[in-house]
């Protein structure tokens, strides 16, 4: 309909994707944490399981944590089972996921390489290949040979001090616009009847004979049966409000785009032994991140190291971009678990429910993490899917072991 | 924080340093403690957004081992100094 369309490109009415509506005393849900994560849970809470008197409460503007400062690498080639089918049942609604919302998040679907420099690597890609099809997942080895036809930006020579002697190949992953999948679950959320409150931070959490009663915040107290707490990075100190100690420690995680280029490159590119991951975003900048920085912190001030450092690992991978200049900079949290995979589920205190240890790998779980909470908080059962991520499982001798395929250099 | 005062050797680069981690007590063998006592120190972090008590190592330096105080919203160093069996820190540099 281009007049249709052409009214509404000449502003015949204003379109709000949510809206700021009053903060009530009372809410059967509360998420703290208006990131991809809690917005999903909030919209997934909504959609299939019709608990609609949810309040989402966001500390700054939505999307504006670890949903907006991940590189949008999306894959499920994780080297778990238990990872495999979770990722990959997320990475299922991703695909899914502009018509569910009717809203375009982007997902280009460009195959994923993780680059193996020696043999022990290749020893690794070769048992995730393994465990990730033996789990249904397109997943596979490949040698200089095929990798030269699927990538031939890369230097595949001997120049570089670490040549690449394989890669694990994985068809199935790519990346995607996270502003617009937090927008386009805010949106759905919000048409269904949750409220989004933005710069609303928790200040406390209530707590009467073992249960949660509510939070309090900077615009006053709500009272809540059910608390989720949605908030990479500064779990433990929400945790804390609750009386809580939780194994995990934050570190921040830089990234950084170069200046647009034409399209050259439609494959991500990931190396662990050189702790580098790199993409061409839609706009033809470089999406580059690197490992955690040396230290834990709360500050998202950047590093001069880290640019160094990456910048002479993607010049090993991809020599012709010397010349390319550095856009701009940034760093995000990563609370890391001793296993590196997430925690998931209840707590000794009734009512509180955890979404936390989303280390390096949160932005690619938002979907199905927010899918399976959304139904723990609505019946009461714990998923399958999730169970392994139980906080439970340090006490239990059960961690999951995710380290070798979690994210680059641990 | 771009400068770290190792106890022993002074200020250097932060880049001689690696960091080891939240300072927690190790239950004493001495006593009998149960498993829940060794999961809180194995596996339980405080994880403060504010200061705390750390581990650091001079690895490029002189390979002590020692404490500092951080606030980790501003990464600014309060003190740093060796640790000491009896749980009282001794002063060092810094």
């Amino acid at each position: 309909m281009p007049f249709k369309l052409l009214a509404h490109g000449l502003g015949a009415r204003p379109r709000r994707m949510w809206h700021d509506r009053p903060l009530k005393d009372r809410y059967d849900v509360v998420i703290i944490g208006g990131g991809a994560h809690g917005l999903a849970c909030a919209y997934y809470l909504a959609r299939d399981h019709g608990v609609t008197d949810v309040a989402v409460v966001e500390k700054s503007y939505i999307g504006s944590g670890g949903s907006g400062r991940n590189t949008a690498i999306l894959r499920s080639n994780y080297l778990t089972p238990e990872g495999v089918r979770f990722y990959d049942a997320s990475l299922d609604l991703y695909g899914d996921l502009s018509e569910d919302l009717d809203f375009n998040v982007m997902f280009s679907r460009r195959g994923h390489l993780t680059l193996a420099h020696d043999d022990g690597s290749v020893r690794t890609m070769r048992r995730r290949a393994e465990v990730n099809r033996l789990q249904g997942v397109d997943s596979r080895l490949v040698f200089p040979d095929e990798l030269a036809g699927i990538c031939p930006q890369l230097d595949l020579s001997d120049r570089p001090r670490f040549p690449i002697h394989a890669a694990l190949y994985h068809p199935p992953g790519g990346i995607i616009r996270h502003d617009a999948v937090v927008w386009g679950y805010a949106r759905g959320a919000d048409e269904r009847g949750v409220d989004i409150h933005q710069y609303t931070e928790v200040t406390g959490i209530d707590i009467a004979s073992g249960g949660v009663t509510g939070v309090q915040t900077t615009r006053g107290p709500v009272a809540a049966g059910t608390v989720l707490s949605a908030t990479a990075g500064w779990a433990s100190n929400l945790a804390a409000m609750a009386g809580l100690r939780l194994p995990l420690d934050t570190f921040p995680l830089q990234a950084c785009v170069t200046e647009p280029l034409k399209p050259f490159l439609d494959v991500v590119v990931v190396s662990g032994s050189l702790h580098v991951y790199i993409s061409q975003s839609g706009r033809g900048e470089l999406v580059m991140g690197a490992s955690v920085d040396p230290f834990t912190s709360y500050s998202v001030a950047g590093s001069l190291d880290f640019l160094e450092g990456l910048s002479g690992h993607v010049l090993e991978l991809f020599p012709f971009l010397s010349q390319v200049r550095i856009l701009r900079q940034w760093a995000g949290l990563c609370e890391m678990p001793p296993d590196y995979s997430p925690l998931m589920g209840g707590t000794p205190v009734k009512g509180f429910y955890l979404d936390a240890g989303w280390g390096t790998y949160g932005f690619k779980a938002s979907p199905i993490c927010g899918k399976t909470l959304a139904e723990l908080i609505a019946t009461g059962r714990s998923p399958d899917l999730i169970h392994p991520f139980r906080l439970s499982r340090f006490a239990e001798f059960d961690p999951v072991g995710e380290k070798g395929a979690a994210a680059v250099g641990h | 924080m771009l400068l770290l005062a190792c106890p022993h050797c002074g200020e250097r680069n932060v880049s001689e340093f690696h960091y080891g981690g939240e300072y927690s007590p190790r239950p004493s063998p001495s006593t009998a403690a149960d498993d829940e006592e060794w999961h809180d120190y194995l596996y339980l972090r405080d994880n403060p957004m504010g200061t705390r008590r750390e581990w650091w190592l001079h690895r490029a330096g002189c390979g002590l081992w020692f404490l500092v105080e951080r606030d980790r919203r501003t990464n600014a160093v309060s003190r740093t100094f060796r640790w000491s069996p009896d749980g009282a820190p001794a002063e060092g540099a810094g």
